[in-house]
């Protein structure tokens, strides 16, 4: 099932919006169903495609957000202000729309419980999507590969999927979830600020003689300092794998 | 030097298997100016009039691919050859 | 009959081509940053300008020789074959008759060079009669690095392409040469109130 995962070959799929969660001011959840959908990887991501009544089409790549469920796609979208894609599916699809979409895509940052660990995820803001997918698998399939994650955001407020990481981090065995934020942390905070620079994460993350397996996701210049600095403490670069999503696309 | 204007190959997974027909972020690829192997999805991608992929080792132009007229045309002259996975 | 999306929109339509507007553009206040490659960090005091090939005499200017150079503040209009057009933008820069004055050449083509390995090539008359600048301030200021400062080409009247960022040499040829979009599909010349975008147009 994994293997053809990957391999089948792609066309565009019209599949409906059945669930919608807000999940910050600015971030939306949106469950998909989409018919004959062949499972996914965590990690993998699809291609939606928006298309005007006068033809006119945007692209753009989105995480998915779950592990494999049968015929449901979850992504969590970031509106972006100026964007031309994400505001419409923040803000203009309901329940019972549908959209067109293709995927699932991606064979290099993928991540499934047999690849095997420790696991080190690093997110910035809603860089979170694919490593979500990726901690929600290790724990749905009961698998003790043990797992840090270390996210980074820039306000309380824009903490994704708040209630379940910290349900997480207090009842999980083997997974440890640091959070840092840039710019204001939340009232009353004893936990960590400012960047994920090089001594933090050498103080975080796992050792590079444990040689995990390291998954960055976020904005290019936090994925391009943490990856760097991960590498220069040591890491293995075939072992740290990154998505970056530009400035564009959104 | 850092330049935050670049995504991965990840970023070029649907385009990829339009035009080869399978998944190609996991396939690796030779670097026909220095020679390091890579995954597709390792590399960097410039994104402007076209995609530009160059390798994360040398920074030399492994794969363009540009959309002209609805068609989409790679550009594989920067890599000596290219293996997807089995 | 392709499936539409229920309530979306573009966010920016194409404008009304007008004398400002070329076909298919539409305008924006922003200035994106489009680039094949990284940006090149160049020092100053390592940073040379060289007009070189079928010349008699090569040029080469250092940074200092080249800001003494008499120089034009200009406004002009800019259109990316990405579909964006920027009016009035505001660049100061020395024309390129000032830095081709006397030179003697047969040449009819140029290939312009940029640090980073970055090429496009243009007809020799596009780069002379008050039509091109090499520029080095953007609305005041030293131009940033991920607009091609030190100092990049500025050729208004055809597609942004053909405006090479971090300028390095401008190669004089008997012959046409295609710079690095035009090798992948783009149009030799480029002239957006034709629509030149792509090869064949």
């Amino acid at each position: 099932m994994a293997r053809t995962a990957i391999l089948r070959r792609l066309t565009w799929a019209i599949a409906e919006v059945v669930d919608r969660v807000d999940e910050t001011p600015r971030v939306r959840s949106l469950g998909l169903d989409v018919p004959d959908w062949p499972g996914h990887l965590p990690g993998q991501h699809i291609d939606v495609r928006l298309t005007a009544e006068d033809g006119y089409r945007a692209q753009r790549s989105y995480s998915i957000a779950t592990p494999a469920d049968g015929s449901r796609v979850t992504i969590t979208v970031e509106r972006l202000d100026d964007g031309e894609v994400s505001p419409y599916l923040t803000d203009v699809l309901e329940i019972a729309d549908r959209i067109e979409l293709r995927g699932p895509i991606g064979g290099y940052f993928v991540w499934e419980p047999s690849r095997g660990g420790p696991l080190q995820l690093v997110a910035g803001g809603s860089g979170i999507a694919p490593l979500m997918a990726m901690l929600r698998a290790r724990l749905q399939a009961r698998s003790d590969v043990p797992v840090r994650m270390l996210l980074s955001w820039r306000s309380g407020e824009d903490v994704i999927y708040a209630d379940e990481l910290n349900a997480i981090a207090r009842d999980a065995t083997g997974v440890e979830i640091t959070h840092t934020f840039t710019r204001l942390a939340p009232d009353g905070w004893t936990g960590r600020t400012g960047r994920l620079d090089r001594d933090a994460l050498a103080e975080l993350a796992w050792a590079p003689s444990e040689r995990p397996l390291v998954y960055v996701c976020g904005p290019t210049g936090l994925v391009e300092a943490v990856a760097s600095a991960l590498v220069e403490l040591g890491h293995d670069p075939a072992r740290v794998l990154t998505e970056r999503f530009g400035p564009t696309g959104g | 030097m850092t330049d935050a204007i670049h995504v991965d190959g990840n970023a070029l997974g649907g385009l990829l298997i339009e035009v080869f027909g399978r998944e190609m972020t996991d396939a690796r690829g030779c670097c026909a100016s220095c020679g390091t192997v890579n995954s597709l999805g390792a590399m960097r991608v410039y994104r402007s009039a076209g995609d530009v992929v160059r390798c994360p080792t040398c920074g030399n132009v492994t794969i363009v691919a540009v959309v002209i007229r609805e068609r989409t045309r790679v550009h594989l002259g920067g890599v000596r050859w290219i293996e997807p996975v089995a | 009959m392709s499936f539409i999306s229920r309530g979306f929109q573009r966010r920016q339509a194409p404008a009304v081509p007008s004398d400002r507007v070329p076909p298919g553009q539409h305008v924006t206040r922003d200035f994106p940053v489009l680039s094949a490659g990284p940006t090149p960090r160049i020092g100053l005091d390592e940073w040379r300008l060289e007009v070189i090939g079928e010349v008699d005499q090569p040029r080469s200017w250092s940074w200092q020789e080249f800001t003494a150079l008499p120089a034009e503040e200009v406004t002009v209009d800019v259109h990316c074959v990405t579909k964006w057009s920027k009016l009035d933008s505001p660049w100061t820069g020395v024309p390129l008759d000032a830095l081709l004055d006397g030179l003697e050449t047969s040449a009819g083509f140029v290939v312009a060079h940029s640090y980073g390995g970055y090429t496009t090539n243009l007809p020799l008359d596009d780069l002379t009669g008050g039509k091109a600048w090499v520029a080095y301030r953007y609305d005041g200021e030293p131009l940033e690095p991920e607009h091609g400062g030190p100092a990049r080409l500025l050729v208004p009247h055809l597609y942004f392409w053909k405006s090479a960022k971090w300028l390095r040499a401008l190669e004089l040829r008997a012959d046409d040469a295609p710079g690095f979009w035009e090798g992948y599909g783009y149009h030799n010349y480029g002239d957006p109130w034709r629509e030149q975008r792509y090869s064949g147009d």
